[in-house]
C-alpha cells in the first residue's frame, strides 16, 4: 500500500509574475544586537548567528555597539572603492555585450561585502575569494588595466590566457587564484590559516563562498578543519539569495540563517547586514582580532542581494520577479553609505557625481590602454606556446613535442 | 518525424521515459523551475510535477549519492551534473559506489542511475567549462559511458540509458546542442534542421548501448571517433577528398569492438580522434584494441589525435581543439606511410 508523495520541496517565495516577497528575511533593528567581547567562548555566541548585525539605521545614522567609529576619510575611501566596483562592473558587462570579452560576472548590490571586509583586514592577510568579490581586487591595489587585461585574455593577462574572465589572482597582493569550480577555496583558506598558525605568523586567511555553494562538502570540510585546529580564518558566506535560479532556501533548507551552521561546529557565526558597510567592517574586524588572538575561526553570513544576473550567460527574469531587486529590504550598499556621509555633512550629491565622473574617466583611460594590449579578437595576441607552460615546472617531453606540432600546424 | 536539435531530442527522451514509467525521476541543479542552464529539462517539471523533477542544492556528491539511494529503493533517477567539469565532487560516489554496487552486493543492490552531463569545449568556457572526462569513467568497471553526436542518437541512446539496468554516464557534447560543428569556428553556425540526424521520431525508440555506427563508408582509411569530433572528421575527409570510413563509437563502455575491427581490417589504416587530452585518453584504449586485433592488416602505424596534454585554455581554445587541420595532418601521414 502506498500513499501520495510526502517529499517536501522548498518553494521560492516569488517567481516571475508574482509579487516579490522577502518576508522570510529576518531583520533586527539597527544597533539592536549586542557586541560580545572578542574573546567570548563560542558556546555563548549562538544568538549572533540568528540575529542581524546592523549599524546604519533608516535615518542614515550609525548606531549601536557594532559601530566601528570610522573616520570620515575612511568612510570616503570605502565609498570610493564601492562606486568604482559598480562602475567597473557596468562598463565591463557592456564590453561583454559588445563581444569584446567572452564572459562577465557583476557584483552589483554586493559591493560592501568585498570592499568593507577587504579594508578591515591587513594587507598581508591572505584572501581566497569566489568570482563575485571584485571589490577585494580594488582595495588590494590591483590596477584597472591589469584587471581588464585579464578579462581580455590579452598579452598582459596575469593568467596568460588560461582562465575565464574575472578569475583574477595576485601573489604580490595576497589574492589567491579564483576557481571556476564552486566552494573549493573555502577549505583551502583554512589550510592556509593552519599553516599561518604552525609558522607563528600573525596573518589570517579570509574566504568568500556563495550561499548556494555551502551545499558542497567543501564548505563543511572548511568548518570542520577550522573548528578542529582553531585556524585563524574568516569564512564569509555571501547570501545573495539566488544561486542562478535556485533560491537560498535550497541550501539553507529554509532555515533563517547560514551563520547558524557554525555553532554546531563550535565556531561563532555572525549574521550581518551585507549591504551595511559599517556592519560588514565591524564584524570582519571582530572576527579578525579574534583569529589573531588565537581564538580560531569565525563564520560571517553577509545577507545581501544579487541585483544583477548570475553572469553574462544568465537571464534572471526567467526565474524571479522582474521588480524583485527594488523590494530588497536592506537597500543598496552604496546608497546607504553615501546617505550616511551626507547626513554627517561629509558628502554631497555634487561630490558624488564628480566622483563618478572621475572614476568613469579613469575607466575609459584604463580600457583604452588595456585593449591596446590585445583581445581575443583584435590586436596583439598571446603566443600559443604559452599554452604548454606551467602545466609542470619543467616541461615534459610530450608537451615539448606537442608545442612543436602546434607550431607546424600554424605553419 | 519531427525536427529537433539535440536539446529538444534529449528533452523528448526524458519526456517519453517519464510518461511511460512513473519511477523515472530527474534531479539536478536548476533543472526544475528553470529547465536547466542549457534548457534540456525545460517544461518537464511543469508536466510531471516537482516530486519527479527535483531542483537540488549545489552538491554533486549529494546528487549522485541521493540518486543511488533512490535507485536502490526502486526509482529510475536521471541526474544532471551542470557541467562535466563539476562532476569531480561526485567522483567518489560514482567510482567507489555507483559503479560497484552490483558487484559488491553480488547483484542484490544494483543502482541503475543515469548521469547526464554536458562536456567538451568550443564555447569559450575555459578550463572549467570545457572538459571531456570520459576516460576517467571508462576506466572504472561497472558504469557504462555514452556520448552521442547527433539528435537522433542522443534521444535513442538516452532512452536506452534510462531503461538500462546498469548505471550510465551520458556525456552531451554541448557544442553540438544546437547544430553540427565541423571544427571551424569562423563559419556561421549550422542548425540541426538542415541535417538528416535532426529528424527525430517523437515517440519511443532506442539506440542500443554498445553499438557503434558507420557514419560514412570508405575504403582508404578508418577514422574512429565520437562526439563533436565525428563532424570534424567528416570535414577533414571532405577537405582531403579522402575515401575515409568514419565510425562514431557512441558507446565507449561497452565498446563495439567487432565493428571497429571489421572496418580497419578492410581499410588497413586507422586514425583515432577525440577532443579530450591525448595522454591516457580513451583513444589509447581504442588504438591498443585495434593494434591487438588488426596488427597484420595494418599498413601504417595507428595515428592518435586529441587535445593537447594541458588544461583547456580560455585564450587558445582553437589552438587546443583538435580541428580539421590536426586531423588532416594525421591523415596525410597515415596515407603517405608505406
Amino acid at each position: 500500500m502506498t500513499r501520495p508523495s510526502r517529499l517536501h520541496v522548498p518553494h521560492a517565495p516569488a517567481r516571475p509574475g508574482q509579487p516579490p516577497d522577502f518576508s522570510y528575511v529576518h531583520l533586527s533593528p539597527a544597533g539592536a544586537v549586542a557586541r560580545p567581547d572578542i574573546g567570548a567562548p563560542a558556546s555563548e555566541l549562538g544568538p549572533l548567528s540568528l540575529e542581524l548585525i546592523r549599524v546604519l539605521d533608516d535615518q542614515h545614522a550609525a548606531v549601536g555597539p557594532w559601530n566601528p567609529n570610522l573616520a570620515i576619510d575612511e568612510l570616503q575611501v570605502g565609498l570610493r572603492w564601492m562606486v568604482l566596483t559598480r562602475l567597473y562592473d557596468e562598463r565591463m558587462f557592456k564590453t561583454q555585450r559588445q563581444g569584446r570579452i567572452s564572459f562577465y560576472v557583476k557584483s552589483t548590490g554586493e559591493e560592501a561585502v568585498s570592499v568593507a571586509a577587504g579594508l578591515a583586514l591587513k594587507p598581508t592577510d591572505m584572501l581566497f575569494p569566489s568570482y563575485r568579490q571584485q571589490g577585494l581586487q580594488f582595495v588590494r591595489g590591483m590596477s584597472l588595466v591589469d584587471l581588464m587585461c585579464q578579462l581580455l585574455s590579452n598579452t598582459r593577462d596575469m593568467c596568460k590566457g588560461r582562465q575565464l574572465p574575472v578569475l583574477y589572482h595576485s601573489k604580490a597582493r595576497h589574492l589567491f587564484t579564483i576557481s571556476g569550480n564552486l566552494g573549493t577555496q573555502c577549505p583551502q583558506a583554512v589550510g592556509w590559516a593552519m599553516a599561518s598558525a604552525i609558522k607563528g605568523q600573525d596573518d589570517l586567511a579570509a574566504t568568500w563562498i556563495g550561499e548556494g555553494s555551502t551545499a558542497a562538502a567543501d564548505f563543511h570540510n572548511a568548518l570542520l578543519f577550522a573548528s578542529v585546529y582553531h585556524a585563524p580564518a574568516i569564512l564569509n558566506v555571501v547570501n545573495n539569495q539566488w544561486a542562478i535560479s535556485t533560491f537560498q532556501g535550497f541550501a539553507a533548507a529554509e532555515q533563517r540563517s547560514f551563520a547558524s551552521r557554525a555553532p554546531s561546529y563550535g565556531i561563532p557565526g555572525l549574521r550581518v547586514d551585507g549591504n551595511d558597510y559599517l556592519a560588514v567592517y565591524a564584524a570582519t574586524r571582530w572576527a579578525a582580532e579574534r583569529a589573531r588572538r588565537g581564538d580560531g575561526a569565525t563564520l560571517i553570513e553577509l545577507v545581501t542581494y544579487r541585483s544583477s544576473a548570475h553572469s553574462s550567460s544568465d537571464d534572471p527574469s526567467r526565474y524571479r520577479p522582474k521588480d524583485e531587486p527594488e523590494h530588497w529590504p536592506l537597500g543598496d550598499p552604496i546608497e546607504r553609505l553615501k546617505q550616511h556621509l551626507i547626513a554627517l555633512g561629509a558628502w554631497s550629491q555634487t561630490q558624488h557625481a564628480a566622483l563618478e565622473a572621475e572614476l568613469n574617466e579613469q575607466l575609459s583611460i584604463a580600457w583604452k590602454e588595456a585593449v591596446g594590449y590585445g583581445s581575443l579578437s583584435d590586436g596583439p595576441k598571446l603566443h600559443s606556446d604559452l599554452m604548454f607552460e606551467d602545466v609542470f615546472k619543467d616541461m615534459p617531453q610530450n608537451l615539448i613535442d606537442q608545442r612543436a606540432q602546434l607550431r607546424l600546424e600554424q605553419g | 518525424m519531427a525536427q529537433m536539435n539535440m536539446i529538444q531530442a534529449l528533452n523528448s527522451a526524458m519526456d517519453v521515459c517519464m510518461a511511460k514509467d512513473p519511477s523515472v525521476v530527474l534531479l539536478g541543479q536548476d533543472i526544475g523551475y528553470f529547465g536547466g542552464v542549457f534548457r534540456v529539462t525545460d517544461g518537464l517539471q511543469r508536466k510531471y510535477g516537482e516530486h519527479r523533477v527535483l531542483d537540488t542544492p549545489i552538491s554533486e556528491s549529494g546528487i549522485v549519492a541521493a540518486a543511488i539511494g533512490m535507485a536502490v529503493n526502486g526509482l529510475k533517477p536521471v541526474a544532471e551534473i551542470q557541467f562535466a567539469d563539476y562532476i569531480y565532487p561526485g567522483y567518489d560516489q560514482i567510482v567507489s559506489e555507483l559503479a560497484r554496487l552490483r558487484y559488491r552486493s553480488a547483484g542484490d543492490f544494483p543502482a541503475a542511475v543515469t548521469i547526464r552531463t554536458p562536456c567538451g569545449g568550443g564555447i569559450h568556457g575555459g578550463q572549467t567549462h570545457s572538459q571531456s572526462p570520459e576516460a576517467l569513467f571508462a576506466h572504472v568497471c561497472g558504469i557504462k559511458v555514452v556520448m552521442p553526436s547527433n539528435p537522433y542518437d542522443a534521444k535513442g541512446l538516452l532512452i536506452a540509458a534510462i531503461e538500462a539496468e546498469d548505471p550510465v554516464l551520458f556525456l552531451e557534447p554541448k557544442r553540438l546542442y544546437n547544430g553540427p560543428f565541423d571544427g571551424d569556428p569562423g563559419k556561421p553556425a549550422v542548425p540541426w534542421s538542415s541535417h538528416e540526424k535532426g529528424e527525430v521520431p517523437e515517440g519511443h525508440y532506442t539506440v542500443p548501448l554498445g553499438q557503434a555506427s558507420v557514419v560514412r563508408s570508405g575504403a582508404a582509411v578508418t577514422i574512429i571517433t565520437y562526439g563533436t569530433m565525428v563532424h570534424v572528421a567528416l570535414a577533414a575527409a571532405r577537405q582531403l577528398d579522402l575515401d575515409a570510413e568514419i565510425i562514431d563509437v557512441r558507446s565507449m563502455v561497452p565498446l563495439d569492438v567487432e565493428l571497429l575491427v571489421a572496418s580497419v581490417e578492410k581499410t588497413g589504416r586507422c586514425l583515432v580522434a577525440h577532443e579530450a587530452t591525448r595522454f591516457g585518453g580513451f583513444g589509447a584504449e581504442l588504438a591498443a584494441t585495434i593494434q591487438e586485433r588488426c596488427f597484420w592488416h595494418l599498413q601504417a602505424p595507428i595515428e592518435r589525435v586529441g587535445g593537447w596534454d594541458t588544461p583547456y585554455p580560455h585564450a587558445f581554445e582553437w589552438e587546443y581543439f583538435p580541428g580539421p587541420q590536426r586531423l588532416s595532418a594525421a591523415l596525410t601521414r597515415l596515407m603517405e606511410a608505406a
